[in-house]
């Protein structure tokens, strides 16, 4: 099992949904594909997705929804087979 | 008199100078994001708020009043929201702004359109409320195309539909009604009129006076990028004159603005909206009209002026027209800004600051003035070859442009050249 590390290439707010009342782009354990959305960096009044880079299942979020994050943090782990 | 500075930024800066030239205290506030910033230091006092997000907490902001007299909310955050203009008034703080009552109706665009059509000001001809058939809306439209077909819960240019016939509306009506059910869950929708070229001009307003026009067509994602008074090519007295009607018809306190549609082929002109607190391009009407409208909110008092020559101000945000306008927070290592005459600057930005990604990309403003629109863009070229800012990237570069282009210095441009100048 190889770890792979969802990056945020923007700094700003991480949302693990894509609005407040919304369910979450992915839950810990959920399968995932490569270009999946997995959450939004608000940055600016504008947000990014974050984008899975990796097929395979998402274990674990580094970061709590609505959390201040950097250029270049990891934000995620993915698991892959 | 000591005041809360509630807000960030340029228009915390500009509104800590307004009560130092009364002689007023002022408090500002900031979040971890912001220790440090340049307002926290001109300010008399200032109250640390926590994480980025706490500009917005309202009891924060309410406990960081204690021993205030007012509350200024500058731009965004509180300043339109008459629960928390209640809250400080409930509190024994005058809101340095409208009444609550004039938020909310204001704040609510069917109300909004009622009052508009009570003073007799125009709004854009369509449907009363919502058209629940393509026979009512094919009604709606009164045979005037092209017409618009606009989803309740849309916004922002979503979900709206141009239809220039009767058999165009009938099947963009099933269409729309289709794609507003999916994308919005609110299959309501509306019919207006469709102003295809379209300027965009706002009126300065304090109480029930109109203190002239600003054209504000050149948008980009409808975020203006540069403003002016007066408008260029057009005659804007009766527009002012229907603006400040308005303000009279509802009992209007200090500061807001009137947005107006303005058809550039007919010349009529239709009530869209109206801000009720100061905006961020009043500087503009500050030049020709020789009044500082944040002092006249905090006074509460308007002193005479009349309006002299033209003024121009170039919004300077932290996006890189390179990179399709990436945002660009960072740590500003210098800058240097432009002066000499008739030329002003609003801004937050000093060397060393740090840009933080989690509010409006906006750095600053520089506003010019001129007798005559030709002095003034010249005026305002030679502030922008001054302008330098490293560190972050900035709209510079496409403002130095823009001014340069023909249908600019021309004054020939509506509401989308912007962005089909862009590309």
């Amino acid at each position: 099992m190889a770890r792979t590390e969802v990056i945020t290439p923007v700094p700003g707010t991480f949302y693990r949904r894509p609005d407040p009342d919304s369910d979450p782009f992915v839950s810990e354990g959920d399968a995932v594909a490569a270009g999946d959305v997995i959450g939004l960096v608000e940055i600016m009044k504008n947000f990014q997705d974050v984008e899975a880079e990796a097929s395979g299942t998402l274990v674990e979020f580094l970061v709590d929804n609505e959390d201040a994050v950097q250029a270049g943090q990891a934000v995620a782990v993915i698991e892959t087979s | 008199m000591r005041v809360l500075v509630a807000n960030r930024g340029e228009i915390a800066v500009r509104i800590i100078r307004a009560c130092r030239d009364l002689g007023f205290e002022s408090v500002a506030l900031y979040t971890d994001a912001d220790a440090g910033a340049p307002w926290v230091r001109l300010a008399d006092a200032a109250v640390g708020l926590g994480a980025p997000k706490a500009y917005l907490d309202r009891d924060a902001v309410l406990a960081a009043a204690e021993g205030c007299d007012a509350i200024h909310p500058g731009y965004g955050f509180h300043a339109e929201n008459a629960a928390f203009a209640r809250a400080c008034e409930e509190a024994g703080l005058r809101f340095i702004g409208p009444k609550p009552e004039h938020i909310e109706l204001m704040g609510d665009k069917a109300a909004a359109r009622a009052a508009a059509a009570r003073a007799g000001v125009p709004v854009v001809p369509g449907s009363e409320g919502a058209v629940a058939s393509a026979d009512e809306a094919v009604a709606a439209a009164a045979g005037s195309y092209p017409v618009a077909i606009k989803a309740a819960a849309g916004g922002g240019g979503r979900g709206i539909r141009i239809a220039h016939d009767e058999a165009g509306l009938r099947s963009a009506f099933a269409a729309a009604a289709r794609e507003a059910g999916g994308a919005f869950g609110d299959e309501r929708l509306y019919v207006e009129r469709f102003v295809e070229r379209a300027r965009h001009i706002e009126v300065q307003v304090f109480g029930d006076v109109a203190l002239g026009e600003r054209e504000c067509s050149l948008q980009r994602r409808r975020q203006k990028v540069v403003e002016e008074a007066p408008a260029p090519t057009y005659d804007a007295a009766a527009l002012c004159a229907a603006a400040a009607e308005l303000a009279r018809s509802i009992g209007y306190r200090g500061a807001g603005t009137l947005e107006f549609l303005v058809d550039d082929a007919t010349g009529e002109f239709f009530f869209i909206e109206m801000n009720t607190r100061i905006q961020v391009e009043h500087p503009v009407t500050e030049l020709v009209w020789g009044v500082d409208l944040v002092a006249a909110q905090l006074s509460g008092t308007l002193p005479e002026c009349a309006p002299r020559g033209c003024a121009l101000e170039l919004r300077l945000t932290a996006e890189d027209p390179e990179r399709k306008f990436m945002p660009s927070p960072g740590t500003v290592t210098d800058v240097r800004w432009p002066a000499g005459p008739w030329v002003r600057v609003d801004t937050w930005l000093e060397p060393g600051v740090e840009v933080p990604p989690f509010y409006d990309s906006l750095l600053g403003k520089l506003i010019v003035w001129g007798p005559d629109r030709a002095t003034c863009l010249a005026r305002a070229r030679r502030a922008l070859r001054e302008l330098r800012v490293e560190g972050v990237a900035t709209t510079a570069p496409l403002l130095a442009r823009l001014l340069d282009e023909d249908w600019f210095v021309r004054g020939d441009f509506h509401t989308t050249t912007l962005e089909e100048w862009l590309g």
